[in-house]
């Protein structure tokens, strides 16, 4: 028996923040919020650190009950179906608690600077630790009920981050909008787990996996595991922006930065990718399924790229590249690389995370503004912005010896070895992101400063809230944003080398097995290096040309996308997508609610049900009233025709017998 | 030898007749002398029973019933005095404050 | 069977209808009264020819004597005249009248069919005060010493309620302006 690692402490204490946070907060000096927010947040780490330092005394994968206590623990006890608040530790979920809580910690100092003038300061802090709560729970569910309330959960603390600045429209609509979109993938990870309970009688990761085990691979394509692998994947599809349910996350730009930085790109939307390699004993006996999530990643990753290549707001261009980057893990899980998507997952945290922050920094620096076009030579004033930003962008591009070399070219090898399309459009994106992410660069830092000299205050307070602070040029952030852009820089320096030799798949193994490795022999060694030279090449390539298109020579790009006419428009239009979507659902569900559920049922039914009952009384008691007239005879004539009808009814009682 | 049934029958239309002239009379002491007919009626049919069953009772009843009678008559002509005196009428159509 | 407790039973039966009835018709209420006392005498013959004597006698004495002695008195203080021809309640001419006479002849329909011919023999039950005394002194005596008290409390009420104001205007009761 393996000694209690006290689990639940680390889900429990940012609620505990959290909660302190929102009830006392508003009263509570910046000063207390924060340190009650960090604090809660820092210990979650510490414990999580706590339980890796101590994971030699336990076996994995381990399970323990909430308070360690089985009792306390007991959640649903109906017939045969049973769920419990128990949490579940093995290696994936390791990975993701360090990956969760140290990005989340370091996101937490940043946003003390961050959003120190905002007034809703010590509800952001709050709902900053509740996301924390939520997602911890997510990834320490030992079963898919209580993942499932992780699930719901960061989708609230998502819907109240996006729209945290409530009183502007286009935030409250995003906020809405991500929402409901993740409804709808909701709904399909819903009818997943039913099938799940109806077929395994159990939600328990141990129960069900166990159950599926011995199962053989579905090779029709028609069965039971497929169904569940790709209603599984359609939940995944919500919350992890893919095709066709990725619209939400450019919209939910519309929150503040650091929000952008942990939750829509570290850690929320990698919970689907999370939740699939969780599933993998399921996956991997539905060939059908697996197919299904590798072209759905595949087709995204190219997509979003292509789009981010035309926007000019910084954030947009961050978000579909997420939506990109993403799309690169469901990949790997699709062609059965589970380990590769879970690195990827943890660059990706990274890189991402530290390319938001910059971000970030970089607003902050220019008073608010997010075009790039009214950015540039921005190298001067913010150098250590620029550093870790330039940082960043060698990390996704896939530079070596850069975090994202490693784990993207992993996943490309894996997608070479299943299929060469795969490989193609991996390698053709991966030139693609490059690209753009180096247009980014270059258009923000390099050349000239072509923004304005004076910020003006009220775009800044809508911005991102920031106030009364230096004019006129470009300043660089302070040190409590500026320390942890320089901690994630270095981990997209350092962290994919735990991948040489192997040692992270080797890591992963226990969970994976050995159906992941599927590695040939020493023959495909060679063809790995040379593909690995070529995904170099690529990635460098694409630095030339944005190095060409945005410093050499700026004025080409006008001219290609002049050249390029409509297409060009489309692909700035986001191909049009959301305006297909508004068609198709939007305006006949708005319509629908209005004629048919608005006026039909509420106004026509129920409603008029309720006035009628009172018209109806009141007309009853109209007529009614008449009889109290005052007048003794009416009042005689009444008592008279009761007693007739009194005695005609005895008598026909009486005449009866 | 009279049948008793023929004694309720009487009973029944002096009763009748009480009831019709209680709704069809506008002043109040006709009102009320219909009263007193219906319970005239009522006595009637008490002392018949009583003859049937061979019961004393029912004309003691009678007794008690004339007695009652009595107060009611009296305490009833004085509201009617009181009235009169406010109301200046005895039609019963006008005394017709207790209405909604 | 015709006899003669029949045809004295028809008699008075006879006449106390049609004071009932002229009761009803009469416009003048003095006129209402008097035939009220002729059917109280009517009812008082067919008392007697029950056998109840004391009742007969109490009958004529305290209903015929004295109770509508009164009504004649207070229709002559109140100077009661020709009844005015105003418009009733509708009530009371849709639902009661045709009500009453239904009922009543539903009634007088039911007895007189479904009961049998047993006979009310004039005298056969001893109705006089000899026997009507006990009864009324030892199993009905609380109910005459209540109804005593009831006079007394009926005494009291005609006199308060039938008294002239003490002060003009004020005082019990108030002249209701309408």
């Amino acid at each position: 028996m393996t000694e209690t690692l006290n689990l639940w402490l680390i889900p429990v204490l940012p609620l505990a923040g959290a909660a302190i946070n929102g009830f006392l907060g508003k009263k509570s000096s910046r000063t207390a919020v924060s340190t009650i927010a960090l604090f809660f947040s820092g210990a979650a780490f510490i414990w999580a650190l706590t339980v890796a330092w101590r994971l030699s005394s336990v076996t994995l994968p381990h399970q323990e009950f909430f308070l360690n206590n089985e009792h306390l623990a007991h959640w649903i006890r109906s017939g045969s179906f049973s769920a419990d608040f128990a949490f579940y530790l093995d290696q994936i979920s390791l990975v993701m608690l360090l990956v969760v809580t140290g990005v989340g910690f370091l996101i937490h100092i940043y946003s003390v600077g961050y959003m120190w003038d905002d007034p809703g300061y010590y509800r952001f802090f709050s709902y900053l630790n509740l996301f924390m709560f939520f997602m911890l729970t997510l990834v320490l569910a030992n079963n898919y009920l209580l993942m499932f309330i992780g699930w719901e959960g960061v989708g609230l603390a998502s819907y109240l981050l996006i729209g945290f600045w409530f009183t502007k429209d286009s935030a409250a609509s995003a906020g809405k909008k991500a929402f409901i979109v993740n409804r709808v993938g909701d709904f399909g990870f819903l009818i997943g787990l039913f099938l799940i309970i109806v077929n395994f009688h159990s939600l328990d990761f141990t129960k069900v996996f166990a159950q599926v085990q011995p199962l053989g691979s579905e090779v029709t394509g028609a069965g039971l595991l497929t169904a569940i692998g790709i209603l599984l994947m359609v939940g995944a599809c919500g919350k992890s922006a893919q095709i066709p349910l990725y619209v939400w996350l450019p919209d939910a730009m519309e929150g503040p930065t650091p929000v952008s930085a942990l939750i829509h790109a570290a850690t929320m939307v990698t919970a689907g990718v999370y939740m699939v390699a969780r599933s993998h004993v399921i996956f991997e006996r539905a060939p059908t399924a697996l197919t299904v999530v590798a072209i759905i990643g595949t087709i995204t990753a190219l997509f979003a790229a292509t789009i981010g290549i035309t926007q000019t707001d910084i954030k947009k261009v961050l978000a579909y590249s997420t939506v990109s980057q993403l799309g690169y893990m469901f990949m790997a899980c699709g062609v059965g690389a589970f380990s590769a998507g879970i690195f990827h997952l943890m660059t990706h945290a990274f890189f991402k995370g530290l390319l938001f922050l910059a971000a970030g920094s970089v607003i902050h620096a220019v008073g608010g503004e997010q075009d790039m076009r009214k950015m540039g030579g921005l190298r001067s004033y913010i150098p250590w912005t620029a550093l870790t930003m330039g940082i960043a962008t060698l990390a996704i591009a896939g530079i070596p010896p850069f975090a994202g070399f490693w784990s993207k070219d992993v996943i490309l090898w894996r997608a070479y070895q299943s299929s060469w399309i795969y490989w193609l459009i991996g390698l053709i994106t991966a030139f693609i992101t490059s690209f753009y992410m180096f247009r980014l660069l270059f258009m923000t830092f390099a050349g000239e400063y072509r923004g304005a000299q004076v910020d003006s205050h009220g775009r800044m307070h809508s911005a991102h809230g920031h106030d009364g602070h230096g004019h006129g040029e470009p300043h660089e952030s302070p040190a409590v944003m500026i320390v942890p852009l320089l901690v994630l820089a270095f981990l997209s320096l350092v962290g994919g080398l735990v991948a040489i030799g192997g040692r992270f798949e080797h890591f992963l193994m226990p969970v994976f097995g050995t159906a992941t490795e599927a590695t040939s022999e020493a023959a495909s060694h060679a063809t790995e290096l040379l593909l690995m030279g070529l995904s170099v090449v690529v990635a460098l390539s694409g630095a030339v040309v944005a190095w060409i298109l945005y410093v050499s020579k700026p004025e080409l790009p006008a001219k290609i996308s002049a050249s390029l006419g409509s297409f060009y428009d489309v692909v700035l239009n986001k191909y049009y997508v959301d305006e297909l979507y508004a068609k198709l659902f939007v305006k006949p569900l708005v319509d629908g609610s209005t004629t048919i559920l608005w006026q039909g049922v509420d106004r026509k039914v129920i409603d008029d049900t309720v006035n009628n009952a009172a018209d109806g009384a009141r007309h009853v008691s109209d007529e009614v009233r008449h009889m109290q007239s005052g007048n003794l005879r009416s009042y005689a004539g009444w008592i008279a025709a009761g007693a007739a009808v009194v005695i005609a009814y005895m008598i026909w009682l009486g005449v009866g017998r | 030898m009279v049948p008793l049934s023929y004694y309720l029958v009487l009973s029944g239309i002096l009763f009748a007749c009480g009831v019709t002239g209680f709704l069809i009379k506008r002043n109040i002491i006709t009102i009320f002398m219909s009263i007193e007919l219906m319970l005239n009626g009522v006595n009637l049919s008490f002392v018949a029973f009583a003859a049937h069953w061979q019961n004393l009772a029912g004309q003691v009843f009678v007794f008690f019933v004339m007695v009652v009678a009595a107060a009611e008559a009296a305490v009833g002509l004085a509201i009617i005095i009181a009235v009169y005196r406010t109301r200046e009428t005895l039609n019963v159509d006008q005394v017709n404050l207790l209405k909604l | 069977m015709l006899n003669i407790h029949l045809i004295l039973f028809l008699a008075f039966g006879a006449i106390a209808v049609a004071g009932a009835v002229n009761l009803l018709v009469q416009r003048h209420p003095i006129n209402s009264a008097l035939s009220l006392i002729a059917v109280m005498a009517a009812l008082a013959g067919e008392y007697l020819l029950l056998g109840a004597e004391f009742v007969a006698a109490v009958q004529v004495i305290v209903y015929a004597g004295a109770i509508m002695v009164l009504f004649v008195f207070v229709i002559m203080l109140l100077n009661a005249g020709v009844e005015e021809q105003t418009s009733g309640s509708r009530v009371a001419f849709i639902f009661g009248i045709p009500g009453m006479l239904l009922g009543s002849l539903l009634v007088a329909w039911v007895v007189l069919r479904h009961s049998g011919t047993e006979a009310v023999w004039p005298g056969a039950l001893p109705g006089a005060p000899k026997t009507i005394g006990p009864l009324l002194f030892h199993e009905f005596l609380l109910p005459f010493e209540v109804t005593s008290i009831l006079i007394l409390i009926a005494i009291m009420g005609a006199v308060v309620l039938a008294s002239k104001p003490t002060t003009p205007g004020g005082g019990p009761r108030q002249k209701v302006q309408d």
